[in-house]
């Protein structure tokens, strides 16, 4: 879902560019208020990890593929304040280091995959854990539905910027982005899962972390 | 020095690295809808590139380039965000 260059206007640029900054500032305030050394190298494997993964394009039906975006994976563990600083971190080195994402849209894909799509992760997890029970199940089921979320409301943010840069009418924009996300969204989800059941099975102590 | 249980994780995330030749080649969901509807055309290159389309520039074997583009990556995300999060460890000691 990185948005090249090209397909946002200026005000869309300017205006994501402001709030993403503002985001990943207040995000480095509190991760430097809680950090804990436990927090540290699993901020880094998160980060590596979400990157080797985007890499990994999974198929999904009609010649389309689709990639974890990892946000809410992140949120889960470490937090959504984490989770952004981990997502801009990622897609700042993408768009410089391999042109994936244009620069100028680098703001837009911050908020969307960063800000939109750790906070949906993050409070769709707490309120599914909360609903169910917050024993393996439902956090297991509350990833998979926070994953899902975090895909399918990162699509609808980036539709809207399409049809605000008048490059799409939003009805066609909209339901193209989330019909497609709806099912790669399916794709994060069991991505997600895989990787909490392996936390759970290994370091448990991992997912009981003070949340950023 | 003693194992890590990040050590083992940070083997993991190279192992994906290392299989990322396998990925989809297919449009992901905004290239597809960009492509049926006709805007993909605006797209526009970008002014600088390094490793391009994750692919290590010079190597003719385009599954290596991916997975030498793959490892680099992934290495300096982790030394980016291990390194960033040491350092506001570091300044919360300081504030203290």
């Amino acid at each position: 879902m990185h948005i090249p260059d090209g397909f946002l206007n200026i005000a869309t640029v300017a205006t994501t560019y402001a709030v993403s900054a503002g985001g990943v500032g207040f995000g480095l305030r509190q991760a430097r208020e809680k950090l804990a050394e436990k927090h540290v190298p699993l901020m880094g494997i998160m980060a590596a990890f979400i990157f080797a993964a985007q890499m990994l394009n999974f198929p999904i039906v009609g010649g389309t593929s689709g990639h974890l975006i990892g946000a809410a994976l992140a949120a889960i563990l470490l937090g959504p304040w984490a989770a952004v600083l981990i997502m801009a971190c990622v897609l700042i080195a993408q768009c410089l280091i391999f042109q994936d994402g244009g620069l100028l849209a680098l703001g837009a894909n911050v908020f969307n995959m960063g800000l939109i799509a750790s906070f949906a992760g993050y409070y769709l997890y707490r309120l599914t854990t909360r609903l169910m029970r917050d024993d393996r199940r439902g956090k297991l089921f509350g990833s998979f539905i926070a994953a899902w979320g975090s895909v399918f409301l990162a699509s609808i943010a980036c539709a809207i910027e399409l049809w605000v840069s008048g490059i799409s009418p939003i009805k066609m924009a909209l339901p193209a982005m989330a019909g497609w996300h709806a099912l790669i969204g399916i794709g994060e989800g069991l991505i997600t899962v895989g990787v909490l059941r392996l936390v759970l099975a290994t370091r448990r102590d991992l997912v009981e972390l003070q949340r950023i | 020095m003693r194992v890590k249980w990040w050590h083992i994780a940070l083997g993991i995330c190279l192992v994906v690295a290392f299989i990322s030749p396998l990925a989809s080649g297919s449009p992901d969901g905004l290239e597809k809808v960009a492509e049926d509807h006709e805007f993909i055309g605006f797209a526009e290159e970008a002014p600088f590139q390094l490793i391009a389309d994750y692919l290590f520039p010079g190597i003719e074997n385009e599954a290596l380039a991916t997975i030498l583009a793959g490892i680099i990556g992934t290495l300096v995300i982790f030394g980016v965000v291990y390194g960033l999060a040491r350092l506001l460890r570091l300044g919360k000691r300081a504030t203290e």
